[in-house]
């Protein structure tokens, strides 16, 4: 891919991002105040969330994949479980991901 | 602005900012090695980290580029993600109220997933802003610096390092979903049903669907939450009251 191409889809991609984020904004309160949408609103970000989660831990491309990376996701269970600071919940997933790493080849 | 009796919720808040910013620059340097990895250059990786700045779009087009996906698609699944940006947008306009054309334009620039989370996890309207600005201001000074440490170091690392970044970024995606499982968020058990059914559709989808998609068509898990008449939720200032 050349690039310019890339440098379109760079620019492009974030305008349109930015588009995004400004319109949530930019939303008349008397919208936000409606019931469904304080609902959707409520609960979309736990349903995107997990979903991160999920593809993030267990999938490479179209495959779904177990590697060190569950490891790490069930030692960041388990500080998150006991209340460590966030900084710790990831460094201690890294070590554990890269522990898995090193364990198995 | 008035801070009596608010110092130790003022300090807590800085700290969680400050400590978030610190935490997502790790992820940071993982998106510049992703992104050298893709074939993008220094400038349009530092590009996407300061336009863009929200992770999650930005490793969806790298990585449908690495892929070797088109420009289109890999545009379309970074807007896809982008979406949730919407929505957090939506959700923050009564914390942080912006107004007049020019807050709402720098306002915009800083709504991702860990401002909303910082804004919606503050005690009220003052620390939500509070939370948004010093948790903005971190973040994007570290997710930068980072990436142009990944993007420039990114041929250094060993295989232990980014076996230790792809286990960091599941793990601070679960940082943020974890507080709206517990107790004591509102409805915490249909969040769970939602977050429960949310990774099972994006699992189930993904042999199927092209990469990012079936994130977004994650969101049916919402109609699993049942009682679509409840009442909406107090406001952080009739909770303060």
């Amino acid at each position: 891919m050349s690039g310019t191409t890339l440098w379109i889809a760079v620019i492009a991609g974030s305008v349109g991002c930015y588009l995004l984020k400004l319109a949530g904004l930019s939303v008349p309160a008397s919208w936000v105040e409606q019931r469904w949408v304080a609902r959707v609103v409520d609960f979309v970000p736990a349903a995107l969330l997990a979903a991160l989660v999920a593809v993030q831990a267990f999938t490479s491309g179209q495959e779904l994949v177990v590697d060190g990376r569950l490891a790490g996701l069930a030692v960041a269970a388990v500080a998150l479980a006991l209340r460590a600071p966030f900084i710790v919940v990831l460094v201690l997933a890294g070590a554990a991901g890269a522990l898995v790493h090193v364990v198995t080849g | 602005m008035s801070t009596r009796g608010r110092d130790p919720a003022r300090s807590a808040t800085l700290r969680d900012a400050i400590g978030l910013g610190l935490a997502v620059g790790l992820y940071g340097a993982a998106f510049g090695a992703a992104a050298d990895a893709a074939g993008l250059d220094l400038w349009q990786t530092v590009t996407l980290s300061a336009l863009m700045f929200t992770g999650a779009s930005q490793f969806a087009l790298v990585g449908v580029l690495g892929a070797g996906g088109s420009a289109l698609a890999a545009v379309g699944s970074a807007l896809l993600l982008g979406t949730r940006n919407t929505v957090y947008g939506v959700r923050l306009v009564p914390l942080l109220r912006p107004h007049g054309v020019l807050p709402r334009l720098g306002t915009a620039h800083w709504v991702i997933d860990e401002t909303t989370a910082l804004a919606i996890a503050a005690p009220d309207r003052g620390l939500a802003r509070l939370a948004f600005l010093a948790g903005g201001a971190s973040i994007f000074l570290t997710w930068n610096l980072m990436t142009v440490v990944g993007a420039l170091g990114a041929a250094a690392l060993s295989g232990p390092a980014l076996a230790a970044l792809d286990a960091v970024v599941p793990a601070a995606f679960l940082a943020l979903l974890w507080p709206r499982l517990r107790k004591g968020f509102p409805e915490a058990e249909a969040q769970r049903r939602v977050a429960a059914g949310g990774a099972v559709v994006a699992l189930a989808l993904t042999p199927f669907v092209p990469a990012g998609v079936q994130v977004i068509a994650a969101v049916v898990a919402v109609a699993l939450a049942g009682r679509p008449g409840r009442a909406p939720r107090p406001t952080a200032e009739e909770e303060m009251a």
